[in-house]
């Protein structure tokens, strides 16, 4: 691995003067991500500051009825705690569907929001990539792209978010709390993720020196009527291909409010308020999902080698819909789709 | 293609930062380079080599250890953050001269063919066990998948696995 200086952040006022006063300083938490990319020279950080021992690790109901999760809670437990099992479960599923074990027991939620790319292209430092190298060119498109995006893609980059975490979270509409130089702000989760455009090296909103201090849900959970699906190479322990988080509030067969994020398809976590508004005051019958599912789609774009995602999504949203509508979610463990 | 892989500016290499380790009950005072995995500073500055280096990317397993009761990858692991920590190793299982029963699992289901998995399946185990969450096979299979098997040793993973919850 590359060379680096370390230090520990006190506190998070501390760990904010220590990243503005280093200009290739680079926060740590789980590493999972980090770490690896060094290890390629992807990411060359002069600097870490290790923020994995702030108190950024308490899950907690707030006043108003809303849920507070810090920073530093670790993938599992929060995909494990009684509060999020009970009233966010479509979010605890998607966390489990994701990496393995020991990865969630490292991985923080501030971390997993930032986790970048999977495209083989940005880990390989000998090709093209705008995403590593602005304006070097963009590897993919006219390569090997079976990975990609099919929506919100740009000439420069059709690189995927890999988090399924972060599927959920959209779908849940989370704010991301975040603390900077200029004080503490609130970004809502649709801001968070870019789109590539053409400054496809930007993957979010934060500015950096800012720091992620929480997660913070909503009171509606869903927990009656969701699931999520993800759809891949192999059973576990492999990125989306397509993955699916849908939440729907019912009223006998009637939709009160339906919400429904796709991950593995786009830059970022994709929502799409038409797909969302074709749901709301119809019956949740298969039509009424399949509408949704073709409205969703209506833009997608193919390349060379991921136009099979498109079906793949459509299909993946009508039965994702349908497990949602029957209060029959999707099971982490056995993994047969019905 | 990017012109130089180097760090930019300043050449001068970072001083070691003195950490303790407890690994296996034994507190172990160290001086490591802040980029020293705690993979490596077990297996090269521990001479504990029972634990295995796959991938060195998190994707297989191998490395993996408990520490602070929680199994996780010690490839991606740097081991200046785990500075306190108590880390368990597969040298750190066996109690005496009796083998951990996950330990003894393995050899009676015949879990393991060339053995390069076989540790970080085994701390993986023992956590596993320890979470109480993996009840059905298909249940341990999901909760596994953190540990590839190139000789796909699979079947007599899980069969070790219940037999040891048996016991358990
Ligand atoms: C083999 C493998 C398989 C995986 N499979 C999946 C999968 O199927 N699904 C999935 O969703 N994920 C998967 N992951 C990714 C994993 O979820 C992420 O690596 C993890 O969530 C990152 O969290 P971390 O705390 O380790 O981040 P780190 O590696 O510590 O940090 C990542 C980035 O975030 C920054 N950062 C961290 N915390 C903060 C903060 N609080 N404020 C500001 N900046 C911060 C760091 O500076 C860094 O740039 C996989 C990873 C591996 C290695
Ligand atoms: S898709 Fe994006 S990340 Fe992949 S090579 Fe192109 S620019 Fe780089
Ligand atoms: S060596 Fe750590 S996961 Fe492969
Ligand atoms: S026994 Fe050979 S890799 Fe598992």
């Amino acid at each position: 691995m590359i060379n680096f200086r370390y230090s520990r952040a006190g506190d998070v006022a501390d760990a904010v003067r220590q990243i503005a006063s280093e200009p290739r300083a680079k926060f740590v938490a789980g590493g999972t991500n980090l770490l690896d990319l060094m290890k390629y020279e992807v990411e060359r950080p002069g600097h870490l500051i290790d923020i994995s021992r702030l108190p950024l690790t308490g899950i907690e109901e707030t006043a108003s009825g809303r849920v507070r999760i810090g920073a530093l809670v670790p993938n599992s437990d929060l995909a494990y705690h009684p509060l999020i099992e009970e009233r966010y479960p479509m979010l605890s599923s998607a966390i489990r569907a994701g990496a393995s074990q020991q990865l969630r027991n490292m991985a923080s939620t501030g971390g997993n929001l930032l986790q970048r790319t999977r495209c083989s292209y940005f880990y390989d430092v000998a090709t093209p990539c705008n995403k590593r190298e602005p304006g070097s060119g963009c590897s993919a498109i006219d390569g090997h792209n079976r990975m990609h995006a099919i929506l919100g893609t740009s000439e420069a980059c059709i690189a995927t978010h890999p988090s399924d975490m972060c599927v959920a979270l959209a779908a849940l509409e989370a704010n991301v709390n975040v603390a900077g130089p200029a004080g503490e702000r609130v970004i809502a989760f649709a801001d968070f993720h870019r789109l590539p455009g053409d400054t496809p090296q930007r993957d979010t909103n934060l500015e950096p020196n800012e720091i992620i201090t929480a997660i913070e849900l909503p009171a509606r959970g869903f927990a009656q009527n969701y699931t999520y699906i993800k759809i891949r190479d192999r059973l576990s322990y492999a990125f989306a291909l397509v993955s699916v988080a849908a939440a729907l509030e019912l009223e006998g067969k009637n939709i009160k409010e339906a919400r429904l994020a796709l991950g593995g398809i786009a830059h970022k976590p994709w929502r799409d308020e038409n797909a969302e508004a074709a749901l709301r005051g119809q019956n949740a019958t298969r039509d009424t999902f399949k509408r949704a599912a073709d409205i969703l789609l209506s833009g997608a774009k193919a390349y060379a080698h991921n136009a099979f995602k498109i079906e793949l999504a459509r299909r993946a949203i009508v039965r994702a819909l349908t497990q949602a509508a029957q209060g029959t979610p999707q099971s982490q463990s056995n993994k047969k789709v019905l | 293609m990017p012109t130089s892989t180097a760090p930019d500016a300043d050449t001068s290499l970072p001083g070691k930062i003195p950490i303790t380790l407890t690994v296996n009950g034994t507190e172990a005072q160290l001086q490591l380079s802040p980029w020293v995995s705690l993979l490596d500073a077990l297996r090269d500055r521990l001479n504990l080599t029972g634990t295995k280096k796959g991938c060195d990317h998190g994707q297989c397993g191998a490395c993996t250890v408990i520490v602070d009761g929680r199994r996780v990858l010690s490839c991606l692991t740097l081991a200046v953050m785990k500075d306190g920590a108590k880390v368990t190793t597969v040298e750190g299982l066996a109690s005496g001269g009796t083998l951990h029963p996950v330990q003894q699992a393995f050899i009676d289901q015949d879990a393991f063919q060339c053995g390069y998995c076989t540790s970080g399946q085994i701390c993986s185990a023992v956590a596993l066990i320890a979470e109480g969450r993996a009840k059905s096979a298909d249940e341990i299979r999901e909760l596994m998948s953190g540990n590839i098997c190139r000789c796909g040793a699979y079947p007599n993973i899980v069969a070790a696995i219940q037999q040891a919850m048996g016991r358990a």
